[in-house]
């Protein structure tokens, strides 16, 4: 995933660099800034990335499309461009088209459940459901007695309980009660409530070690200007030593989560190897996000701690990430249990297929 | 960015998974007819010189150098393979494993023809066993502290002094060391040291051995007195050897050997636990799972990066920070979990023997091949803070 050579994410970095300037962004109370972002995104086809042609979209390669997200988790940006991916992303696999504007996926949460009727209305409740207050559209993961559906509704047909998550980010509830679709699809052979919830995991991971990659970028450059007792904190060991475990942990955030993404984009099912790739992305950089985030703050002293200052824009939306498509307890439990049910002697052999 | 710490996500090529087969069925075979068991770490024969010897004749010592001092010329990720399978099976490697990661490659790069050809070979057949003389009772992790004096004479030099915590001293044939050839200088404080090879069972050497807190005898004292080494045994520039060492040490980090040392825990918890574990263990194990796993993940990217010829200290220094830090809380959390598994478990009491070996061993790993701390001054000065 090296930048240079992605189109893809060199087309998404200036579309950041021009318009999701995190300062900006921080001083612009009013959200201005998020309509021409949303324009550039779209005219460029990024959200649609995972979508092929012939269904609406711009057709890249899922890894190309990774890169993208992490891209913009370093700009911690606050536009559904991950959750419209990954809609549309569901929604191909039910050979959906998609439409233009906004979306999202429902569920976000692995216990959530949609279930469809005999006549193909969809019900049930979702929490935490990231940017629904701002999709026209949701991508729907469904269950039916015959199996599992993906759906396309229209979210005006949804009731929506606004709701912010630790990042200030939407996190609504929403609430189908006998909803037409629509359209509705069989979903293929493969693709399950836990396929969605590893894709939009590893989605999370990477976005949460962009933020992390900035978190560390902002923290030693804040340690070289900043003076106390005569020097630059950068000079005391102390500082160094976090510095150093900052580096760390945003090191193996980006080496879980990139790995992940590969193992994704060149899988030909979610088989157990992909399971272990793509769990423990998110558990591991949920640890990141916390350790990690810990650091730079503590480095940051308490400007960070102060809305002024684009720290929490990075901090609190990693923090905030953690949560979305499984926390790491959710997975870490997962894969204990496929772990133990493996057996001792398989867990070497699991590990080591990687 | 300041820093591009980029740990891309490198497979094992398939010619690393057939030779992963070879390497399991050696080992399952050796196992079978008893050269060691993988349940007990702690066992008391950890020097098996006809297991080493078996090793080298498979080919797996000293795999990527030349054909012509014994190597094969394979690649760095078949010997990452190879050292892992030795490593999780817990293989008695301690014999060779130190001339083939670290030894042999300075010798390769340092040595006249002469002994090149001579050691090397031995040292892929399993014959030779080395030892790493750095550290001195006043100099640990401040390495240019070194005072054990190498004074030049006729033909060669005398070696006074002692080192010390001086891993397998008593069971090696050489010893890879740095002696003082002259004073630092106001300039630079790392000037004046020298590599030397070291025959060990010579006059003038004599090896004491120190008890760890383990139980076992694994490094010792080396007393130096008036021993004569040969002038052809200086190893690359005299009074330059601080180049030489600090990037030797490149090749003790990172390896998969850094994060499993104590991994033996692991596996014997998810048996204890059996197939329907409780929440608690579950989550326990997913979390190790991951984070083991991640760390191998960045610990097969450094090698890919030495395949292509880098030198990727700082990301090394990394996978080795967090590596250590994690195979030493790893028999904690595993005792932690191991209070909620059944008394009934078939394997309760070589679990408990296990951990109570690992908890002992724990203390070391943070230590040994650099500390902690010194990883984190390198870190830091990656991150051009220093
Ligand atoms: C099991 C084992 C095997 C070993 N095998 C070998 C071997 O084969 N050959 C060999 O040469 N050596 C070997 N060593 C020695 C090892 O490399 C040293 O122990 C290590 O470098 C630390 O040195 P020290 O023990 O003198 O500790 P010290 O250097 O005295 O350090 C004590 C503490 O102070 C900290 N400290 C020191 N300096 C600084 C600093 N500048 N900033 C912050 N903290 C600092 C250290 O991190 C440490 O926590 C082995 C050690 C162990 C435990």
């Amino acid at each position: 995933m090296a930048e240079s050579d992605n189109i893809v994410v060199e087309t998404a970095e200036k579309i950041f660099a021009d318009l999701a300037d995190p300062q900006t962004i921080n001083n612009d109370k009013k959200g201005a800034w998020q309509a021409p972002l949303w324009q550039a995104l779209s005219e460029a086809g990024l959200p649609l990335s995972w979508v092929a042609d012939d269904l609406g979209g711009s057709g890249a390669s899922l890894a190309d499309g990774f890169a993208l997200l992490n891209a913009a988790g370093r700009f911690a940006v606050a536009v559904p461009l991950a959750e419209t991916m990954l809609a549309g992303w569901l929604l191909a696999q039910g050979k959906i088209a998609s439409p233009q504007g906004e979306m999202t996926v429902l569920p976000a949460n692995p216990r959530d459940r949609i279930t469809r009727d005999a006549d193909g209305a969809l019900s049930g409740s979702c929490r935490g459901v990231p940017f629904a207050k701002a999709a026209k559209h949701f991508a729907v993961l469904a269950h039916g007695n015959d199996g599992v559906s993906i759906a396309l509704v229209d979210a005006g047909k949804a009731r929506i309980e606004a709701g912010l998550n630790v990042g200030y980010d939407h996190s609504d509830s929403v609430t189908l009660d006998k909803v037409q679709p629509v359209t509705i699809k069989p979903a293929p052979d493969g693709v399950s409530q836990a396929t969605l919830m590893l894709m939009g995991g590893v989605a999370r991971s990477l976005q949460i070690a962009g933020a992390l990659e900035s978190m560390l970028d902002i923290s030693v450059r804040y340690s070289n200007e900043r003076v106390a007792f005569e020097k630059k904190i950068s000079k005391f060991q102390a500082v160094q030593h976090n510095l150093a475990r900052l580096a760390g942990e945003s090191a193996a955030a980006l080496a879980a989560a990139t790995s992940a993404a590969d193992a994704i984009a060149n899988a030909k099912s979610f088989d157990d190897e992909i399971y272990l790739e793509a769990a423990s992305a998110k558990i591991r950089c949920a640890e990141a996000a916390e350790k990690g985030g810990g650091i730079a703050h503590q480095v940051h002293g308490a400007i960070g701690f102060t809305m002024e200052h684009i720290l929490h824009r990075y901090s609190l939306r990693a923090l905030a990430w953690r949560d979305d498509f499984g926390s790491e307890s959710y997975w870490a439990v997962e894969l204990g249990k496929l772990v133990a049910s493996r057996g001792a002697d398989e867990l070497w052999p699991l590990v080591a297929s990687r | 960015m300041t820093a591009a710490l980029r740990f891309d996500p490198i497979r094992l090529p398939e010619k690393c998974e057939q030779l992963r087969k070879e390497v399991r069925a050696f080992l399952a075979e050796e196992a079978a007819r008893g050269t060691f068991d993988a349940s007990k770490p702690n066992r008391e024969d950890t020097d098996v010189p006809e297991f080493c010897r078996r090793v080298g004749e498979r080919g797996w010592i000293g795999m990527t150098w030349p054909k012509k001092y014994g190597g094969q010329e394979r690649s760095f990720l078949e010997r990452y393979v190879v050292t892992e399978e030795m490593r999780v099976a817990n293989a008695p490697t301690r014999r060779f494993f130190v001339a083939d990661r670290q030894s042999g490659p300075v010798l390769l790069k340092y040595a006249p023809e002469h002994i090149k050809m001579d050691i090397l070979p031995r040292i892929c057949k399993g014959e030779v066993c080395f030892a790493i003389g750095m550290s001195e009772p006043n100099s640990g992790s401040d390495l240019f502290a070194a005072k054990t004096r190498a004074t030049k004479t006729d033909g060669g030099y005398l070696i006074n002094g002692t080192k010390i915590w001086t891993s397998s001293a008593h069971i090696a044939d050489y010893m890879i060391a740095i002696f003082r050839t002259s004073p630092p200088t106001k300039e630079n404080r790392r000037h004046g040291l020298t590599q030397f090879l070291v025959k060990m069972k010579e006059p003038g050497i004599k090896v004491n051995p120190i008890g760890q807190i383990t139980g076992q005898y694994e490094f010792n004292e080396v007393v130096f007195t008036d021993h004569f080494i040969p002038d052809d045994h200086v190893l690359g520039e005299v009074d330059g050897a601080w180049k030489q060492a600090t990037s030797e040490l490149a090749y003790e980090r990172s390896g998969p050997e850094r994060f499993l040392e104590t991994y033996y825990v692991l596996t014997e918890l998810v048996r204890a636990v059996g197939p329907n574990p409780d929440t608690r263990s579950a989550e326990g194990i997913g979390r190790l799972v991951a984070q083991l796993h991640t760390m191998r993940r960045m610990s097969v990217s450094v090698a890919g990066m030495l395949q292509a010829g880098k030198e990727p200290v700082v990301e090394a220094s990394i996978v080795k920070d967090i590596g250590t830090v994690w195979e030493q809380q790893l028999p904690h959390r595993v005792r932690d979990l191991a209070a909620f598994v059944d008394e009934t478990a078939t394997n309760r009491e070589t679990l408990q023997r296990q951990l109570d070996f690992a908890i002992k061993t724990a203390p070391k790993l943070t230590i040994q091949g650099g500390t902690t701390e010194v990883l984190r001054g390198i870190i830091a000065r990656g991150l051009g803070l220093r």
